[in-house]
């Protein structure tokens, strides 16, 4: 960087160098935008792929099965080639909007302030801590997020432990499974405290191959270690509780936005996601500031932020030629019984922008999803899913819609359990 | 051989070492643990107290007018925060509004003249956000907030320029007093020192009885647990809010911090245990919901960390100071959540009891100031300057100079808890997802309790 470090403007300025900010800023050089700058507070870019160091990554994106850091080192090699301009350990501090954007950056040479036009946010998605879900116990050394156990193993070469429990059975859960086998370590037991586990059941194969007994309906109700984890106590739905040696506990999941900048900066925020709200052209409550990949919506794959990521792009391409309709006017979307997010939060009138909304439900459920607007039914489409299972809706049939539309599980097969026989 | 030894690195054993190293003692600190304030100390609500509601004429309020005035006095030279937010003693109920005449009184008794009443519509517009079941309040404008770790590295950097040995990970676990001095037997071998102080705080009782055949009172550790919410909450609230307080404690007191989130707590809660202080989902749901009826903003504010500390408390209310000339031994024990403001105050009172005993130094003529970090939000913090390296937690934004600093010195970090307690690395948001594992690789071989258990392969 030979340009004076201390004030910089730009057309576009992403903030996050992720799969979804790295392809929004490559796909918005390839169709013109002459000056697009990623920064990125780590030293690396790449975001959460980095860390990854297993398949399957870049199938859609490069045709070809990669690892996460071979996946993340292409996409920055594509957006260095467009033409980006990526500036790491430079960590966004506060964004005013008054007039223009201006975005204020720590780095360690020096203060940075740049003006930009338009502004991504693609800060992305992290596990829920132990601590927000308030889990009682000790708080010894040895309790982590799988986010923090992938950097251990594959960025620092160490073991955070050898004999963890697994919290969750969400699909960042299996991942753990072998990371934990890439560094010999044998967790003791995974646990899922519903009766069946998130991903589908057909991937619960793994733990069993892999000699992890997999418990559900089974509470972790105490950590117990002075300094580092000595046991868990665990507490199975007939009552019993019961105490497992163990160094470690890695609670893995439930993902949430990383949206504290998003909050500072004064961003409507959604309670169901926890990121910003937007309308079908990822604008935010400040329209000239826009977001991309899990930001939006915790917490989706690499491939689909990516995808998601070069679809902003365009949009930010077109607000600037001034091709956008107004942010005005816009109906609310919002989640009804038994849903918990709807992405977008809001629609302005004209149609365009995303193909369709994305939803997630509460619980497992199998009924009919119902648009409701105005107290007329507008919408209806059959849905079978679990917690944390992307469920798309085609938006082209609510570009007419005048007023709020509610998206609501019908009633009579609101949370259909299917039988525990199912379960392992 | 050393002057005095003084047991414990608490909040009062590094006050107090610090106070008799200026005055010319040569001092040896002696910690059990392997940092700074490792027991009771590490888990408090980080208030300034006034004195307000002390009990009048008591040693415990002179020592927190005296600590209070003295932090004062010395804070910027150290380089040390105050968050001014003044508090209110906020009623709830009709009783409790009863209750504010006392407590008013009993203010201006303790010499706080400057606290006055404040009606609903009044706290309303101080604070926007509080529920409007506040029916009224005392206003106690000197009432502030702290960083409650800080403070003490620095006294004991102090101390340690200017002579005084401090060993961590050194337990006193006997001792032989000859009529002139002590002979102390550690965990790292012997020692002789003239005079020991006791500061020992969970185990004070158990170190009389060890060593003095005795001891004069029990301790009943109280265990006092706490939410911190999203730096998001800090916004919702400027005074601290401080209930009408019980015999037992000052209650449920909800808190700006100086690290810019908003604390809910504590409990009180009395245990056996003096080492293990858990924290008790239900308990911590209490507190949440207790702060969501004093702010009901806070219903949807994400909560950052949780954490449960314990106090020395003992069978009796006041401070269990006491000296036993025949032994040359001075028992600063039963220092409970005050101690944090008294903590210099009682350092300068133990000292003259020190000096009732006959013993006189020469007081250092020009004592140098150590500066420590600041961890406060509203001053400039390490990452505003360049040349920092990178930012390795970047919810609290702790850079990797701050990291390494922290782990050399004269007083490094001796385990994860003092690093986190010395640079904030860690204690954000999302408690280390980004990261724990960075720091695992930074502070590799430095602590008893390493991050990692072994290498990847």
């Amino acid at each position: 960087m030979s340009a004076p470090f201390d004030v910089r403007s730009a057309d576009v300025l992403v903030v996050g160098a992720g799969p979804a900010g790295l392809s929004a800023a490559t796909r918005l050089r390839n169709i013109g935008v002459a000056s697009v700058i990623v920064v990125e507070r780590e030293l690396q870019a790449g975001g959460i792929p980095r860390h990854c160091g297993h398949p399957p990554f870049g199938i859609r994106e490069f045709g070809r099965v990669l690892t996460g850091p071979a996946y993340a080192r292409r996409l920055i090699d594509r957006a260095v080639n467009s033409g980006v301009e990526l500036m790491l350990g430079c960590a966004v501090v506060a964004i005013d909007y008054a007039e223009d954007i201006i975005v204020t950056c720590a780095s360690s040479r020096g203060p940075l302030t740049i003006i930009a036009k338009r502004v991504i946010l693609a800060t992305g998605a992290r596990e829920k801590p132990r601590s927000a879900r308030l889990v009682s116990g000790d708080r010894p050394i040895g309790v982590l997020n799988t986010g923090a156990l992938q950097e251990y193993v594959y960025l620092q070469h160490l073991a955070p432990f050898r004999r963890p429990l697994i919290v969750g059975t969400e699909l960042v859960a299996l991942s753990s499974l072998l990371t934990c086998r890439k560094i010999g370590a044998h967790p003791v037991a995974m646990i899922e405290s519903r009766d069946r586990p998130t991903v589908r059941r057909l991937s619960m194969a793994l733990p069993r191959l892999l000699g992890v007994p997999v418990r559900y309906k089974t509470h972790l109700a105490a950590i117990v270690g002075k300094s580092r984890i000595e046991a868990v106590t665990l507490l199975s739905a007939d009552g019993t509780l019961e105490d497992v040696a163990c160094d470690g506990v890695l609670f893995t999941g439930g993902f949430q936005p990383e949206a504290a900048l998003a909050r500072s900066a004064g961003l409507q925020i959604d309670e169901g996601t926890g990121g910003p709200t937007i309308d079908q052209f990822a604008r935010t409550s400040e329209p000239r500031i826009f977001a991309a990949g899990n930001i939006l919506h915790p917490v989706e794959t690499a491939g689909w932020s990516w995808r998601e990521g070069r679809r902003i792009g365009e949009f930010v391409s077109r607000d600037l030629d001034g091709q956008l309709p107004p942010p005005r006017g816009a109906i609310q979307l919002r989640p009804g019984t038994g849903i918990r997010y709807v992405v977008p939060q809001r629609l302005v009138p004209g149609g365009g922008g995303f193909d369709h909304l994305q939803l997630r439900a509460k619980a497992s459920v199998s009924g009919a999803l119902i648009a409701d607007s105005g107290g007329k039914q507008i919408g209806k489409q059959p849905l079978k899913s679990a917690p944390e299972r992307r469920i798309l809706v085609p938006l082209a049939g609510f570009a007419e819609a005048k007023e709020d539309i509610t998206f609501g599980l019908n009633e009579p097969d609101f949370e259909t359990i299917r039988s525990d026989a199912e379960c392992v | 051989m050393a002057d005095v030894a003084i047991v414990g690195a608490g909040a009062v054993g590094s006050a107090m070492a610090r106070r008799f190293t200026l005055e010319g003692a040569r001092v040896i600190l002696l910690e059990r643990g392997a940092d700074l304030l490792p027991g009771a100390s590490k888990g408090n609500s980080a208030i300034l107290h006034t004195g307000f509601d002390a009990p009048p004429g008591s040693v415990e309020l002179s020592c927190m007018q005296a600590g209070y005035a003295e932090y004062l006095a010395v804070r910027e030279s150290f380089n040390l925060p105050l968050l001014e937010t003044g508090a209110m003693v906020v009623a709830w109920s009709e009783t409790e509004r009863m209750a504010l005449d006392q407590i008013e009184a009993q203010a201006r008794t303790n010499g706080i003249g400057n606290v006055r009443r404040l009606s609903a519509a009044e706290i309303r517009a101080r604070e926007p956000e509080l529920s409007t079941c506040a029916l009224e309040a005392l206003l106690v404008p000197g009432e502030h907030v702290i960083d409650p770790w800080s403070p003490f590295l620095a006294y004991l950097l102090q101390a340690k320029a200017h002579g005084a040995e401090i060993s961590f990970r050194t337990e006193v676990v006997a001792g032989h007093f000859d009529g002139q001095a002590w002979t102390l037997k550690t965990s790292r071998g012997e020692l002789r020192a003239r005079t020991v102080i006791n500061c020992a705080g969970l185990y004070g009782d158990r170190l009389d009885a060890r060593l003095l055949g005795a001891a004069s009172f029990e301790i009943r550790p109280r265990k006092g647990q706490f939410v911190v919410f999203d730096k998001a909450a800090a916004k919702l609230l400027k005074t601290i809010i401080l209930p009408v307080p019980s015999e037992r404690t000052k209650g449920v007191v909800l808190t700006r911090t100086a690290f810019g989130n908003l604390l809910v707590g504590p409990t009180a809660e009395e245990q056996e245990d003096r080492e293990r202080a858990t924290v008790e989902e239900e308990t911590l749901r209490m507190l949440i919901a207790k702060a969501g009826e004093m702010v009901p903003a806070l219903a949807h504010m994400d909560v950052t960390a949780v954490y449960a500390g314990l106090r020395p408390a003992t069978e009796e209310k006041p401070y269990r100071i006491s000296v036993h000339p025949d032994r040359n031994w001075i028992t600063v024990g039963g220092i409970r959540s005050t101690g944090l403001t008294a903590s210099l105050g009682i350092a300068r009172h133990v000292y003259k009891l020190y000096e009732e005993l006959g013993n006189r130094h020469t007081a250092i003529a020009a004592p140098v100031t150590p500066h420590v970090p600041n961890l406060a939000e509203y001053l400039p913090r390490d990452w505003q300057a360049p040349g920092y390296g990178e930012i390795v937690c970047h919810c609290e934004m702790v850079t990797r100079r701050e990291i390494e600093q922290a782990l050399s010195g004269p007083i490094p970090a001796g385990d994860f808890g003092g690093l986190r307690r010395r640079t904030r690395c860690g204690m954000g948001r999302c408690q280390g997802f980004y990261c724990n594992a960075q720091i695992a690789a930074l502070t590799a071989g430095r602590f008893a309790s390493p991050l990692a258990v072994g290498d990847a392969a």
